[in-house]
């Protein structure tokens, strides 16, 4: 009763708060929560109501203390729903989505006032720059979350992001010995050899112009093709081991490098060179002092791409035959026998890795291009 | 006449010489499996009778070019089209849900542009997730995705589609963003004196701006959209397509069959690439475009 005769004194200020309180009053209506026999205690669902109209109305408040507000209000009211959905998992009714919504939609309105600051600090802005993106990570998972056990997905489905977190946990060793098999032996390996390849060709392209205007083209044709189909035939000569993944890797690493190298060799002006020149510098002292500085953004592009190319290829080129150990051949076989969760794990541990191994090419150059103006913000 | 010079000579001579060196290797790999098969029919077979067997096996190391033509040639125009060895049809059961895909991808990948362009909210909190995703090696989600929609009884072409809808959405996605930012600060100005609605400033201004962006993008998505198709075909077991015949191929040691298939594979990413490049010419041209 007592949420009802709050409802009279909310005022929200925002098309989310009001479709919010909308999606309340919905979900009293068609109450309750769950169909199933133990339901939500009345404490929590009176307390989930109040944090909703606590969210909706916080929007009045100065904006620093209500975006706190919102973003509480919200996301202890989600908290509270997936704690409440254990035991009665596959029973969930309207009234639990109406709910679930409407705490999205005040997630989003949070989202919203917050990307409206423009914080003078930095840090804050940095800091500004992550809650953003995270919140919205966040969601994809609470809702996820929220459904498959809502509404009962079976396990081999979908499982919940809980399940897999907790499959990660579970199974270290396992996922440890597969991130060495892969990552450690074929990926690294492959990505190093194959982009030194690239680059080393690129420089003698570079060298011999008949060499450039031959390999260029091909460079960029090649680019378009699907070159993991190599793999099988890698996997035949290499064999099972990953030495085979290693050459797709440095296969598929080989003409992003080569490209954009030679792109990036030819980014320099002519004044520059020019400079060079009136110095009496020779080739190679050019190439170092001017030109593969000059490069550099290119170059760190194409090891940006690599980066993913490289674990692509040697997860991929697992499914043509691997020994009983690797992020690839993990995947095919768990499949097989329908342990879904494990597959997420290891896609998880995939992703976080490919994560990884981005940011730290990317900090990478920001380390090395640090007077590069992209770099510098302007 | 420059053009000749200065790119179709280069270019064919180096692929003359990557012939040549594929040649010697195809000599070099396959030697040692036909010494071994002179010595068990006790033969001493002359030099050049010698080079001429390791360039005829059946199941080589590494098949020699004319090989590869011959078994690509033979599977391309001398199979009735509906033979499941048939290149054709392989290649059009991959083509279908590439271009499945492709379409999928780049009209979700411009839903997504414009989205991020008009709501800000959308582009702090989307768009670093767009990039961070394709940090994610997907790929090696295929196998899953194909087996769990089998499980609820989506076959064929969809699974597959998605997967090259996952690969393509992004480079359409950077692409559009970029291209419908692209209009200068004048140029809005200009269209804010003409007191022209948020609407139609995007009809008319940052649409037609975004269409040489659109193009550009699109050749990445179309390849990128072939390269999921085959992966795609891998985890339903060899039944048709390009990826299949790949893995029917590494599993029976046909290696003439997957270099061939690889070629087909090729072809058709350079056809699609091409089909991309000429649209996107014509529509510049449509568009009154003129020649720089």
């Amino acid at each position: 009763m007592s949420s009802i005769l709050s409802l009279s004194s909310i005022t929200p200020r925002s098309w989310q708060g009001y479709a919010a309180l909308v999606l309340l009053a919905g979900a009293l209506l068609l109450w309750p929560l769950v169909s199933a026999t133990p339901g939500y205690g009345m404490a929590t669902t009176v307390l989930i109501f109040i944090l909703l109209l606590v969210a909706i109305e916080a929007d009045n408040f100065p904006p620093m203390i209500g975006v706190v507000l919102l973003f509480l209000g919200a996301h202890g009211a989600a908290w509270m729903l997936l704690a409440g959905i254990t035991g009665n998992e596959g029973s969930a009714r309207a009234s639990f989505y109406l709910l679930l919504v409407a705490a999205w939609f005040l997630a989003w309105r949070c989202v919203t006032v917050l990307s409206s600051f423009r914080p003078t600090s930095r840090w804050a802005s940095t800091a500004l720059r992550l809650i953003i993106p995270a919140i919205f990570g966040a969601w994809i998972l609470i809702i996820w979350e929220a459904v498959t056990r809502g509404a009962g997905i079976p396990f081999i489905l979908l499982p919940p992001p809980s399940a897999i977190g907790a499959r990660i946990v579970g199974s270290l060793p396992v996922l440890g010995a597969d991130v060495r098999q892969t990552i450690f032996k074929a990926v690294i390996f492959g990505y190093v050899a194959g982009s030194s390849a690239g680059f080393l060709v690129a420089i003698a392209a570079d060298r011999v112009p008949f060499l450039r205007r031959g390999l260029l083209p091909i460079g960029n044709m090649v680019s378009a093709l699907p070159i993991i189909g190599v793999a099988p035939i890698m996997v035949m000569w290499f064999g099972f081991d990953w030495q085979s993944k290693a050459a797709v890797v440095i296969i598929m690493t080989f003409f992003p490098m080569l490209v954009n190298t030679v792109a990036g060799l030819a980014a320099s002006g002519h004044m520059e060179r020019d400079l060079m020149r009136t110095y009496a510098s020779s080739y190679w002292q050019t190439l170092f002092k001017l030109r593969l500085p000059a490069a550099a953004p290119f170059i760190f592009n194409a090891l940006k791409i690599n980066s993913t190319l490289a674990l692509i290829g040697a997860i991929v080129a697992e499914f043509f035959g691997t020994p009983v150990v690797g992020m690839g051949f993990r995947i095919s076989t768990e499949v097989g026998r329908m342990n879904i969760d494990m597959v997420w794990a290891e896609i998880a541990v995939a992703a976080l890795a490919g994560s990884v191994f981005y940011g730290v090419v990317a900090l990478f150059e920001r380390a090395v291009t640090f007077w590069h103006p992209s770099v510098r913000g302007g | 006449m420059d053009s000749f010079r200065d790119k179709i000579v280069p270019v064919t001579s180096i692929l003359l010489g990557v012939v040549v060196v594929w040649y010697v290797m195809a000599v070099i790999l396959n030697a040692p499996f036909q010494r071994d098969l002179d010595r068990r029919a006790n033969q001493t077979p002359g030099i050049v009778e010698f080079i001429g067997k390791t360039l005829a096996q059946p199941k080589p190391t590494l098949p020699a070019p004319h090989q590869v033509a011959v078994n690509f040639f033979e599977n391309t125009f001398l199979r009735s089209i509906t033979s499941n060895r048939s290149l054709v049809y392989n290649a059009w059961v991959t083509l279908s849900s590439t271009l499945l895909g492709f379409a999928f991808g780049t009209a979700l990948g411009i839903v997504i542009a414009v989205g991020i362009v008009h709501v800000a909210t959308l582009d702090r909190s989307l768009m670093p997730w767009i990039i961070a995703s394709q940090t994610i090696p997907i790929l090696a989600v295929a196998p899953m995705i194909i087996v769990v929609l089998a499980a609820i009884g989506i076959t064929g072409l969809i699974p597959k589609a998605l997967i090259s809808t996952y690969l393509s959405f992004f480079p359409v996605a950077v692409g559009m963003v970029k291209g419908l930012r692209s209009p200068e600060l004048t140029h809005l100005d200009l269209m804010h004196t003409y007191n022209a609605s948020a609407s139609q400033t995007f009809c008319k201004l940052r649409v037609p701006a975004s269409v040489p962006f659109l193009f550009t993008s699109m050749k990445v998505a179309v390849a990128a959209s072939l390269v999921g198709a085959i992966v795609g075909e891998l985890p339903t077991g060899a039944v048709a397509g390009i990826g299949a015949k790949l893995l029917a191929g590494a599993y029976y040691s046909q290696t003439i069959d997957i270099w061939s298939a690889l070629v087909a594979g090729s072809v058709v990413a350079a056809l699609l690439v091409m089909v991309v490049g000429i649209a996107g010419r014509l529509v510049d041209r449509a568009m009154g475009g003129r020649p720089a």
